[in-house]
């Protein structure tokens, strides 16, 4: 019985002891320790959170690098297209003018080549008239040299008419 | 818990066992040439005791003196525990402060006016004597003590790492006491309690926590003779104490209403039920203060018994099976240290726990 009846002396004893134990260590241990803990735990966390935030920054960061260099290689893509259309414009542009040109040198040479031929025709029909008249002259003289050659030339000349 | 039923049938079987050697040698006076028996060894080494004896140096008795303190109608009376010249057999009186004192089985007992030696009646109490109120530094409290500045060392200089740190990272003993403060705090203090709750009863769970168990370590180093603390009825009675009015004290209205007036069940049985939660209430801190007594106290019976058959049998061949086992069940002991000090705390806050748990119907 002995063994199981509390001992006022130390239920005393226990009582004070672990008051101030209980008293000392929240105050200087628990505190401060758990304090640090939870302390420590914390700025883990904010620093999880801080690399994720920078984490995604950092991607958002290379999603606009790309973008931009997408839209600097669309750029480029798209001078050398106006360049190169450009060039094959003012290809095709001084091809037709230079066609243009030409033709217009060509009628002209045409044209010219046309008057020169007309004037030259001219002065060959003229040539040509004046050698006539000068042989028919020689001719008509030589065969209307006589009346009855006259009459006939002119029977004939008459006939062409009524058949005409 | 497979080790408690296996340690109660030890220790019913060693009480069996002791209780007749007891019977056997209880008419045998104790001396040098009487019968050994181990019924009183074991008890004396169980129980508390006014000096710390260490250990028998060439037939005389070596110990640490301890102050008796005790108070009477003539005041306080303080003197040392050694002017009983270790007897506690009642022969030796001291006599202080006009009182005549006598050692009765290492408890106080002050002589009625004009007696002048002890008489027993036929249960060996004493006739003409009485107990003072006695608050002696007995060796349980001078243990107690020392475990007390053990663990201010530990945890001061463990808090003064954190202090001293300056990304509040641990190091030195800090990095030894931080798993264990974080393990009442995340399996003991926040799934019992609650994640609101827990933070205002980390301060009492810790402190007890580490003063059950370094105080059960204590009782297991065998130069301390077995200064038996965490097994004795009034530390565990008072710890329990304790549990108890922080549970009854911060019991909410729904805590109360349990008890009272269970919810959810037909009239009758709120009625049937209201005595029973009644008796709960006591029997919760009852079940601690008991657990964590016949535990501890029969880890010290079961080594002592052990020991003790060597001397029952007379013969030193008895010595390597009584060692053997005796190591065997110190092991055990050392690992019930800490699994008795996390129950009495996992279940003191499972209590604060229901104390505060909220209605969620």
């Amino acid at each position: 019985m002995d063994l199981i009846t509390p001992e006022f002396g130390l239920v005393f004893w226990t009582l004070i002891m672990f008051m101030i134990l209980l008293f000392i260590l929240r105050k200087f241990a628990w505190k401060p320790i758990l304090g640090a803990v939870s302390e420590r735990e914390e700025g883990i966390k904010k620093a999880l959170t801080a690399a994720d935030e920078a984490r995604r920054e950092m991607e958002n960061l290379q999603a606009d690098n790309e973008r931009i260099l997408n839209e600097a290689r669309a750029e480029r893509e798209s001078m050398l297209k106006d360049a190169r259309d450009m060039k094959a414009k003012m290809i095709a542009d001084a091809k037709e003018e230079a066609q243009v040109q030409a033709n217009k040198m060509i009628e002209q040479a045409q044209a010219a080549i046309e008057s020169e031929k007309k004037a030259a025709m001219t002065e060959l029909k003229n040539h040509v008239a004046g050698l006539s008249m000068e042989i028919a002259e020689k001719i008509v003289g030589a065969e209307l040299s006589t009346d009855k050659k006259q009459l006939e030339l002119v029977d004939e000349m008459l006939k062409e008419t009524t058949l005409n | 818990m497979r080790i408690n039923t296996f340690r109660n049938l030890l220790l019913i079987t060693t009480f069996l066992v002791i209780g007749n050697f007891g019977f056997a040698s209880s008419d045998k006076e104790s001396g040098d040439d009487a019968e050994f028996d181990p019924k009183e060894m074991i008890l004396h080494h169980v129980k508390d005791a006014y000096g710390m004896h260490l250990f028998d140096w060439d037939g005389h008795p070596i110990s640490i003196p301890l102050p008796v303190i005790t108070y009477t109608d003539n005041g306080f009376t303080v003197f040392s525990s050694s002017e009983f010249h270790h007897d506690y057999s009642g022969e030796v009186i001291v006599e202080k402060n006009g009182q005549k004192f006598a050692n009765v089985h290492e408890k106080v007992y002050v002589l009625n006016e004009g007696e002048t030696e002890v008489t027993y009646d036929a249960e060996h109490h004493p006739t003409n004597a009485k107990r003072p109120i006695d608050i002696s530094i007995t060796r349980n409290v001078f243990m107690m003590m020392v475990s007390v500045v053990v663990l201010l060392l530990i945890f001061l200089s463990a808090s003064r790492r954190y202090k001293n740190s300056k990304d509040n990272v641990p190091s030195g003993i800090a990095s030894f006491v931080e798993p264990l403060v974080l393990f009442v705090r995340d399996e003991i203090g926040r799934p019992m309690i609650g994640e609101e709750k827990y933070k205002k009863y980390m301060p009492y769970l810790l402190t007890i926590f580490f003063f059950i168990w370094i105080n059960n370590i204590f009782g297991l180093i065998p130069i301390l003779n077995g200064a038996n603390l965490s097994g004795n009825i009034a530390f565990t009675f008072t710890l329990a104490v304790l549990t108890f009015i922080i549970t009854n004290v911060s019991g909410n209205k729904n805590y109360w209403k349990h008890i009272f007036w269970m919810p959810g069940v037909p009239v009758p049985m709120k009625i049937f039920l209201m005595p029973i939660e009644i008796i709960g209430v006591f029997v919760k801190p009852i079940s601690l203060m008991i657990r964590l007594f016949a535990n501890i106290t029969a880890g010290h019976v079961i080594i002592l018994a052990l020991m003790s058959l060597i001397f029952v049998f007379k013969t030193i061949a008895i010595a390597p099976v009584s060692v053997g086992f005796a190591l065997f069940i110190t092991v055990i002991e050392i690992i019930v240290t800490a699994i008795q000090a996390y129950i009495f705390t996992i279940l003191s806050a499972l209590y604060f726990g229901m104390a505060t748990e909220e209605a969620h119907h």
